[in-house]
């Protein structure tokens, strides 16, 4: 028997059951669009997480103080104490590979204009900072050397805290505000990030200088961060060494002794995340694929009803000529044809579906070909491998039983 | 011209129930020229059904040799058998066994399908032409259930002939039909017969193993009779005798 006559019969015994045909192909349907929208949404937040992560300046290089230890217990890195602004100084005048450099002091804290109030955090900064994370002000100006040097009460907001202390697009330059108690005078807004692929709002903060931060709201003498540019993004792992290698020499670090600091870049970070990423895209796409292997139980479960019911026509099959492997292609034939239409189907609604869920969690999903392939490569598995035993069982037929069966 | 399309000698058939081994062929010897119409006959467990399946290359014989239109069958295998069975046979069954919710003419087409070198232009032709040697070409696009019993039977019988077999065998074909209409397939056996096919049959019933030209009796796993019919009926002459009430089931 030819391909053509295979397929031709095989659709015709499909047709006589079309509902039940169907509700073999949903659980394969059901299968693939979700396998098909999971990894649409996994590679869709994917690109937007590497797209937020690259707006920030894939040339930024991060230094955090390093976990702190105390008799083997961690006691995180915010606590330590191990960045001075004297390290910034050392690496503004020594570091070669990297162009600006800015401390980084946090403190969080009441926010109150009037009757308003939001908690936030109030991130002490130099110039640079602007520059090295590249933030826009949208309005009014930033802070200047002098005001660093005074420890002026000067700060500039972000998006949310505007939003929050003074209402939608409000423009609060020159107006004044209470942080913990101290009056700060706006002097500028910060233009819009959205949120970060980590779903931080990056537009909730405050920015001021961080000697007025560092004496007057968190009273330390600490930093808690360094942040600098390199000179390109290919040149980060030479800044990252550089800036390890200078900060070793200034915390007098022994030869053996651990680094008291970790020095990231960017680039690094957005190699991390997305490992996190595709993590959890596999992740999803296997919870998926759980339900398309449930969808190929289900045609296997209906293949074996459909070779019980039929067993009379596989007698009269054999009896008008048909082979055991006629037989066999025939029964494999239609699970292939289920599996495969199936995966059609789930296809499109994959993508309908991936569609949906992007524009609702406002993030693209993105269906990429391969997906599309893997599917049908492995809904023709599916197909050979479930419908195979049951077609076995119908080739293995003996005619005259068959062809006597009730 | 009377070449022989089957010959069977000394078959013997036993099947293992268990410990038990049933003997159900003890020793067959037939021959059936082309041309014959013959109809084989006796009590359940007399062996004729498992003649009827070793005549049909369902079932092998397990002792003995089976020639069919000069071929032995013994030695063939399965898939050999399979495409015998195509290209040499013909089936007609008592409950007719046509595929549900499959039109008539796609019923008679099956064979053909399972035959390599049957295009499908020609695959229709041929099932065209099988429908109307039994008079149903207006019928084609029907489905089985839309069909008499009388008419599924000649659909069943056209699909038995589409593929120009050298031998029919039919397995009670009246069984499950009134008396007029046995004997309207009757009839219509006769007229293939007269144009040449060789038909087998298995009944039960006296009256209608007299339409054929040769009655073969079973007993206990061993042709008990065999003999020429004597007063052969005409399905015809007999048809034209009844009343006509069954006919409207039919128009």
């Amino acid at each position: 028997m030819n391909y053509s006559n295979l397929f031709r019969i095989a659709i015709r015994a499909l047709i006589r059951n079309k509902l039940r045909a169907f509700l073999t192909m949903l659980g394969i349907i059901i299968g693939v669009a979700s396998v098909i929208a999971m990894l649409a949404i996994g590679e869709g937040s994917k690109q937007k997480i590497r797209g937020q992560i690259s707006s920030m300046g894939t040339n930024m290089v991060m230094v955090m103080p390093n976990f702190q230890r105390r008799g083997g217990v961690s006691l995180g890195s915010s606590s330590s104490m191990a960045l001075k602004y004297t390290d910034v100084v050392a690496l503004r005048s020594e570091a070669t590979d990297i162009s600006s450099v800015s401390p980084e002091v946090r403190a969080s804290g009441q926010v109150i204009y009037s009757n308003q109030n939001t908690q936030t955090t109030i991130y002490g900064v130099s110039e640079e900072y602007l520059s090295i994370k590249k933030l826009e002000i949208i309005s009014g100006r930033f802070f200047n050397a002098n005001e660093l040097k005074n420890m002026s009460k000067v700060c500039v907001l972000g998006q949310t805290v505007v939003e929050n202390l003074f209402g939608v697009k409000a423009d609060p330059v020159g107006l004044s505000i209470r942080i913990k108690n101290l009056p700060f005078l706006i002097i500028g807004t910060l233009k819009d990030k959205g949120e970060s692929g980590m779903g931080q709002d990056e537009d909730d903060l405050i920015l001021a200088p961080y000697t007025t931060v560092q004496r007057r709201l968190a009273a330390i003498d600490y930093i808690n961060g360094i942040y600098a540019s390199a000179l390109s993004e290919e040149k980060s792992p030479a800044a990252i060494a550089e800036v390890t290698e200078i900060l070793r020499r200034t915390h007098k670090l022994k030869e053996s002794a651990e680094n008291d600091f970790r020095v990231m870049s960017q680039s690094e970070l957005l190699k991390t995340v997305s490992s996190i990423t595709d993590v959890m895209t596999y992740l999803l796409g296997a919870i998926a694929g759980i339900s398309l292997l449930v969808g190929g139980i289900g045609i296997m479960n209906i293949m074996f009803v459909s070779v019980t019911e039929r067993t009379r026509e596989i007698g009269l099959r054999m009896s008008i000529g048909g082979r055991g492997k006629d037989i066999l292609k025939q029964f494999l034939a239609e699970s292939i044809i289920l599996s495969i239409l199936g995966g059609m189907i789930g296809v499109i609604f994959g993508y309908l579906l991936a569609r949906l869920a992007g524009s609702l969690m406002s993030t693209v999903a993105i269906v990429k070909t391969q997906s599309v392939f893997l599917a049908f490569i492995v809904c023709f598995i599916i197909g050979v491998f479930f419908g195979w035993y049951p077609a076995r069982k119908a080739a293995n037929l003996n005619p005259i039983d068959a062809l006597r069966y009730e | 011209m009377n070449s022989t399309i089957i010959e069977i000698n000394s078959l013997r058939k036993d099947y293992h129930v268990g410990e038990v081994t049933v003997h159900a062929l003890r020793g067959v010897e037939l021959k059936i020229n082309e041309g014959e119409f013959v109809a084989i006959m006796g009590a359940s467990g007399s062996g004729k059904s498992t003649m009827l399946n070793i005549l049909g290359c369902l079932d092998k014989p397990t002792f003995g040799d089976y020639l069919l239109d000069g071929i032995n069958v013994n030695t063939m295998n399965k898939d050999a058998v399979a495409k015998l069975r195509n290209q040499k046979l013909g089936f007609v069954f008592q409950a007719y066994n046509l595929l549900a919710r499959t039109t008539a003419l796609e019923n008679v087409e099956l064979p053909l399908f399972y035959n390599p070198k049957v295009r499908s232009k020609d695959r229709k032709e041929a099932a065209v032409k099988a429908l109307e040697a039994v008079g149903l070409l207006d019928r084609m696009h029907h489905m089985p259930n839309q069909l008499s019993g009388g008419q599924q039977q000649r659909v069943a019988i056209a699909r038995s002939l589409v593929n120009n077999p050298v031998l029919i065998l039919a397995d009670e074909p009246t069984g499950n039909l009134d008396t007029r209409t046995s004997f309207e397939i009757m009839e219509l056996f006769q007229d293939l017969n007269e144009k040449g096919r060789t038909i087998v049959f298995v009944t039960h019933e006296l009256d209608i193993a007299r339409f054929a030209t040769r009655n073969v009796m079973f007993k206990d796993g061993k042709i008990y009779r065999e003999s020429a019919v004597s007063e052969r009926l005409n399905a015809r002459e007999i048809l034209k005798t009844l009343p006509l009430e069954a006919i409207e089931e039919f128009d």
